[in-house]
């Protein structure tokens, strides 16, 4: 079972906060917090597992981590999950957001927090893995969000493009966050069929 | 119409939404507080507004500040009013803020289930899967309940996307609503075979999730498995195959066998390296693969390689030892997670051969490492791995304290307690290493200057607290106790924390008061004085203290010590009364001592003894664990004590699973040790080392001298013991020549240094046997552990949605046809089974027919459902007598009854009037031999029980031998029977009845969910030549199913103003009795209890065995009486009233 996914960028903000057990949300944020200080002083050359004591209740449950330029997207799993496969879903669930978004960057996330749980609904639900292939992650959230213009038809155009508008000004932040870069970390990283 | 839309999207746009808000919080760097807590009144008015859109946008915008941490728990009912709009858009949001924030204490969360329901069902797979996805996040018992029917159906749904779903949250609906496991398992095996493969691979996860607490349930499911490893091609699902397969191989070992074959073939051709490693960590015994996992420059499989290391450890220590190097090098890797990892090899690894050299490794690790944390960590390590099994491990105690000594130079660290803690338990638990040890913590009072240099940061001070004690407390092992004491004395000392501070403080007296004795032995009256003197000097400065505890012993001692001066100047010789004040040993306590300790007859521990305090106050303080409540680390201490016979045992086991392994490495004689054995090592000079001078230099490493030390005498000793062979051989040469070659150095050969005496740990006086008490009783997993393979009975089908109330609106007249038709069934059947015919006469004849008396049988069956006051059972009774058939009645008192009377009127709180006599027992059955009386009351261990007690009466002169019950169950009630009867062997009654005498049995019946049913009894009794029957039903009245249960007013009436409890009433003309007759006569009939009662009204309440509250408010008038009841059932209620009254109008 997986009990938490945090993303969160360099600084320890918050861009994706999924528990799967009910905490009270200042646990929540504690829990962040500490995860990000086990993250942060870890270099980039070690492995991408950390055993975290009695953060997440017992020596049973393990973070497993991954750092993507700016963001760190962390597992928190049990002993039922295997490390590996887990590292391998993190980089399918990273190239979905990369797939759905078009070069995902940091600020996709911060925008569009909503979006990227309904992603991640289509790759986990209730701490366990639904699906690991990235095609079919993809055609059904495309499916969703394909239904959702059809709903908002007409009346929901004046404000796409108010909203559209408004995202003009948008702060300068790097746009990409090398995947690329991750596939030297795990030799022969399979791909789920 | 679109106009108008699209005019109200334009007053919209102006909004902010999700992005605005992001954007705003961005800006508002400085003082986002305050901006957020703007936001926050804005979301609050657009909540107000009735435009769905306006209030899913306001939703929206909320999730996002969850993720910022602001509690949103407030908007539960808005989002559950988004949740059930109608278009996806917006359904989808409020569900995601739902999984978000809601949880089992959402009180709204039961207004969803409807709404739940809803969406399930909706045409649109998208809703079905949004619905389900919100709901594994937030499913309680209640919507558990509820709705896994719905999820079952969905399992067989035709899109692929929502089975797959749906086979996922059946596993969180068992985790809340167990029952449901059963039912739900066959469609859930079915899926394993689903043509899609992403159905199956949910269906897998669960299944493996599932197997993982309880895989003996499974075990039927590995040919399945087996064949979904060899044919899947899905890395995912073979990875939980592959565990679950881990799982189940401890408890079928001929899987074991089976699995090899796939598994490597699956090493050999899988690319995925997580696919490897999961089979490699099955099949555990490439331990030689793993070292190329450990060896390889990536650390992630170098932290994998050394995680399966330490699960072979488990199994296989000996095949992981050999790779010490290995992971001693890993201790040195420069993350730090590799480096926990082979800290933690360690622990299993170490023999008593090898503890030293490891121990003294990782202490070069403790001077070498940088940061607290690692060096925290690897000082706990040392204590573990030295500690375990009850130092099993340590043959040299005296090295051990030494190293204790020594791991208190550390400066920073926050585990001085730890070593304190274990100074103790050596020093109290090995009396032999007593005098070493007190000589050790001498010297560290002495140095104490050096270790608490700066008290403020330093944990470490801890340990002057075990030096304290243990010198005092053994100071008859003291040499320089003078000099001891002066150190405790000193004014530095006072800087210490406080909790240390008093144990000096006591410690001090017991160093006195055993220095004291030593001088007046010895005569020397002035040095005595002396003593006395000092400690009158030094000990104002205690007094002075700022801790409670340290100036009141301190004060107290003093004023001691002052008085034994007085008697000092007397002359008086004291030191016997003042040691005797510390007379008699402390010895250790085993952990489970209290827990062992039998609870007095006559105690109820779950009694409160004062009224609990109102909710508030505590709850917070709880320090709550994340996840899991389990955290519970087993400490050291309580790890069971293992005697030398279970130690053999098991040595005999490994070395016999060894023998069986093939990849086990035997071991050899080994040509370097024969060489040893030559004589002429004897003669190599052993060095002296003199212990006293290392110990008297502080803060100097000492241990290694012990490691030299105990090296030589290992050596040493087994010298002596070739030599000894060697005469052995020479004696039997020839004819045991084989098995003494084979000799090698095992660890078993080590004998300790010193007799090492382990006191034993005291329990408390007959204590109880049993060591069932590790488990935790809340381990949620527990309650599915259930068996899978017995078929599914009628009572576990998943409540299905209906219309409860239409069945009950039918009239018990209209219901009687039907329950007369039903009976017929179950008489057949009884026929068929019968046993026991009537056959007077005859002696020994066992010829089975089918006896016209069966006729004779009322079988009164009633649907429990609709009329529960109408519970019968029927029950035959044969009887048989061998010799006349004289008729005495005899009367005898039904002891049991009365005393369950005058209980039920204590209950009551009525007590101001003699009650008459009452007997809650009705007549059974009766005819010229026997009378039988019955009572049934609930069960209060089992809420689903009843239990029937029957008094036989032997009204005959004769011996009433081998009676039987035979009971037939009904559709809802059923008797519990012993395990492996079934259910048409009649139940014997365990005794025989003299004439004249009474006895009685307890029948336990199970009721199904309604609240009963129907069964039918049939008691048999036989005796020699003659048989007799006699029939009988049971009449389960609603009263058997309450519990008298007391009831304060205030919650009374909180349940009255509750709501949710259904009403009716009766009244009863004539009636003269007292009222307080009347209200007894309630009590004890109907099991209620008075919650208060004023001048002629009294209200009264009881519980059923399943939950059912019932309030009565009785008021009397002239010459009637009313009941007005409030009951959650009301079909219970209105039996309940009815049954009242025929109580009542007997009166």
């Amino acid at each position: 079972m997986i009990s938490a996914i945090l993303v969160f960028n360099n600084h320890g903000k918050p861009r994706l906060v999924r528990f799967y057990q009910r905490l009270a949300e200042e646990v929540q944020q504690q829990i962040i917090r500490e995860t990000f200080h086990l993250v942060l002083k870890r270099d980039d050359h070690i492995c991408n597992f950390l055993e975290c004591g009695s953060l997440f209740g017992g020596p049973d449950y393990k973070l497993i981590y991954r750092h993507y330029a700016t963001l760190y997207f962390v597992f928190c799993v049990d002993s039922s999950e295997s490390e590996l496969g887990i590292l391998d879903l993190i980089q399918v669930f990273v190239e979905t957001l990369d797939k759905c978004f078009e070069n995902v960057c940091e600020l996709d996330l911060i925008f569009h927090m909503d979006k990227v749980h309904y992603i991640l609904q289509e790759v986990v639900i209730g701490g366990m893995v639904l699906e690991t292939n990235m095609n079919e992650i993809v055609a059904q959230a495309e499916a969703q969000s394909k239904l959702e213009k059809t709903e908002g038809g007409l009346s929901a155009a004046p404000s796409r493009a108010v909203s559209a508008v408004k995202n003009i000004n948008l702060p300068e932040i790097p746009r990409n966050i090398n995947i690329g870069d991750i596939n030297i970390k795990v030799p022969n990283l399979s791909q789920f069929v | 119409m679109a106009l108008k839309m699209v005019k109200g999207s334009i007053d919209r746009m102006f909004d902010k939404n999700l992005q605005d808000l992001v954007r705003g919080i961005r800006n508002h760097k400085e003082d986002e507080a305050k901006y957020i807590s703007q936001c926050i009144d804005e979301i609050k008015q657009e909540l107000k507004q009735d435009n769905i859109a306006v209030k899913a946008n306001a939703v929206c915008k909320l999730t996002y500040l969850q993720m910022l941490g602001y509690d949103i728990s407030w908007a539960a009912f808005n989002i559950i009013e988004v949740m059930s709009a109608s278009k996806f858009t917006f359904k989808r949001i409020g569900y995601l803020a739902a999984s978000q924030c809601f949880h089992e204490g959402t009180d709204v969360i039961m207004l969803t289930t409807n709404q739940i329901r809803k969406d399930l069902s909706s045409p649109n797979q998208y809703d079905t899967g949004v619905a389900l996805t919100g709901l594994s996040c937030f499913v309680t018992p209640d919507l558990a309940r509820d709705l896994a029917n719905d999820i079952m159906t969905l399992m067989s749904h035709t899109k692929p996307y929502i089975r797959k779903k749906a086979v996922l949250i059946m596993y969180k609906v068992f985790l809340k609503y167990p029952e449901s496991l059963r039912p739900a398992f066959p469609r859930l095996k079915e899926k394993l075979e689903d043509p899609d493969p992403g159905v199956q691979s949910a269906a897998v996860n669960v299944i493996c999730e599932l197997a993982r607490r309880n895989p003996k349930n499974y075990l039927s499911l590995a040919p399945l498995f087996f064949k979904l490893m060899t044919s899947s091609t899905n890395n995912w699902v073979l990875i939980k195959i592959i565990k679950l397969f881990g799982a189940l191989t401890p408890l079928e070992p001929r899987l074991g066998k089976k699995l090899i074959e796939p598994l490597t073939n699956l090493i050999h051709s899988t690319s995925a390296m997580s696919l490897l490693y999961e089979c490699v960590n099955t099949v555990i015994l490439c331990v030689q693969k793993l070292r190329i996992l450990i060896e390889d420059s990536d650390q992630n499989l170098k932290y994998l390689g050394l995680l399966a290391m330490s699960k072979i450890l488990k199994t296989h220590p000996k095949s992981v030892q050999s790779h010490k190097d290995l992971i001693l090098q890993c201790l040195d890797d420069k993350d730090e997670s590799i480096r926990l990892r082979a800290l933690d090899l360690l622990y299993g690894m170490v023999s008593k051969k090898n503890l030293m050299e490891i121990v003294k490794k990782l202490m070069i690790h403790v001077d070498k490492a940088e940061g607290t944390t690692y060096r925290d960590e690897l000082l706990t390590k040392i204590i573990d791995i030295c500690s375990q099994s009850n130092y099993q491990y340590i043959t040299n105690f005296e090295w051990y304290i030494s190293i204790l000594v020594e791991l208190t130079r550390l400066e920073g660290t926050r585990h001085g307690h730890l070593i304190a803690a274990q100074m103790l338990d050596v020093a109290i638990r090995v009396k032999a290493i007593r005098k070493f040890a007190v000589s050790q913590m001498a010297m560290l009072l002495d140095n104490a200057h050096l270790i608490a240099s700066n008290t403020q940061r330093n944990g470490i001070c801890e340990v002057l607290y075990a030096a304290a004690w243990i010198c005092g407390e053994f100071s008859e092992h003291l040499e320089e106790a003078n000099q001891t004491l002066e150190a405790m004395l000193r004014p530095k000392v006072t800087t210490l924390p406080g909790h240390i501070q008093a144990v000096y403080v006591q410690n001090m007296v017991k160093l006195y008061a055993s220095i004291l004795q030593q001088k007046e032995q010895s005569g020397e009256k002035e040095a005595a004085q002396e003593i006395t003197q000092l400690m009158i000097e030094r000990l104002p400065q205690f007094v002075q203290s700022a801790d409670l505890e340290v100036q009141e012993r301190a004060s107290c001692i003093l004023q001691l010590i002052k008085y034994i001066q007085k008697l000092q100047i007397k002359e008086v010789p004291v030191a016997e009364e003042v040691i005797a004040l510390f007379a008699g040993e402390l010895n250790p306590v085993a952990p489970k001592a209290q827990k062992k300790v039998p609870v007095p007859e006559g105690l109820d521990l779950d009694a409160w003894i004062n009224e609990p305090p109102s909710d508030s106050e505590s709850e917070d303080e709880k320090p709550k664990t994340i996840f899991h409540d389990e955290e519970q680390r087993p400490s050291r201490h309580k790890q069971p004590e293992i005697d030398e016979e279970e130690l053999a045992r098991r040595r005999e086991a490994r070395k016999q699973e060894q023998a069986n392994n093939p990849f086990y490495i035997k071991s050899s004689p080994s040509p370097q040790k024969r060489y040893q054995d030559t004589p002429g090592v004897e003669h190599i000079p052993v060095v002296q080392i003199d212990l006293s001078v290392p110990l008297k230099v502080p803060g100097m490493p000492m241990s290694d001298q012990y490691v030299k030390l105990e090296e030589e005498r290992r050596h040493k000793q087994k010298l002596e013991k070739d030599k000894k062979k060697k005469k052995q051989k020479k004696e039997k040469r020839g004819k045991h020549h084989r098995h003494n070659s084979l000799h090698t150095e095992s660890e078993e050969d080590i004998a300790p240094a010193h007799h090492v005496d382990i006191i034993t740990e005291e329990m408390p006086e007959n204590a109880l046997p049993s060591d069932e008490d590790d488990k935790d009783p809340n381990d949620p997993y527990k309650a599915l552990d259930i068996d899978l393979d017995k078929p599914l009975a009628d009572s576990e089908k998943l409540p299905v949605q209906r219309h409860r109330n239409a069945e009950n609106l039918k009239s018990p007249d209209s219901e009687a046809p039907l329950a007369e038709k039903k009976s017929k069934k179950p008489k057949k059947k009884e026929k068929k089974h019968k046993e026991k015919e009537r056959d007077k006469g005859k002696k020994k004849e066992k010829e089975k027919k089918v006896v016209e008396e069966e006729e004779e049988k009322k079988v009164i069956l009633q649907d429990m459902r609709s009329k529960s006051s109408k519970h019968k059972k029927k029950k035959h009774k044969k009887e048989k007598e061998e010799k006349s058939k004289d008729k005495k009645k005899s009367k005898k008192k039904h002891h049991h009854s009365e005393e369950e009377a005058t209980e039920s009127v204590q209950n009551g709180t009525l007590d101001d009037e003699p009650l008459p006599p009452m007997s809650s027992y009705r007549l059974l059955a009766e005819n010229p031999y026997i009378k039988m009386t019955y009572d049934i009351q609930g069960n209060l261990q089992n809420d689903s029980q009843v239990t029937v007690s029957v008094i036989f009466e032997n009204k005959s002169t004769s011996f009433l031998k081998s009676m039987e019950l035979n009971v037939l169950d009904s559709l809802n009630t059923k008797m519990l029977r012993p395990e492996g009867s079934s259910v048409h062997d009649g139940i014997p009654v365990p005794f025989q009845l003299p004439p004249g005498m009474t006895s009685f049995v307890s029948l336990i019946c199970a009721c199904s969910v309604d609240g009963g049913g129907t069964s039918s009894c049939c008691l048999g009794n036989d005796e020699g030549s003659t048989h007799e029957k006699l029939d009988f039903k049971l009449h389960f009245s609603c009263a058997s199913y309450l519990i008298t249960t007391p009831c304060y007013s205030d919650a009374f009436a909180k349940l009255l103003e509750s709501g949710d409890l259904h009403m009716s009433s009766i009244k009863v003309d004539g009636i003269s009795i007292s009222f307080q007759h009347l209200l007894a006569k309630i009590c004890f009939h109907h099991h209620f209890s008075v919650v208060e009662r004023v001048d002629s009204c009294a209200s009264m309440y009881s519980r059923s065995i399943q939950g059912h509250h019932v309030c009565l408010l009785v008021k009397k008038g002239e010459n009637s009486v009313s009941v007005d009841g409030k009951c959650s059932d009301s079909t219970l209620l209105s039996n309940l009233l009815d049954e009242m009254k025929e109580t009542l109008s007997t009166c």
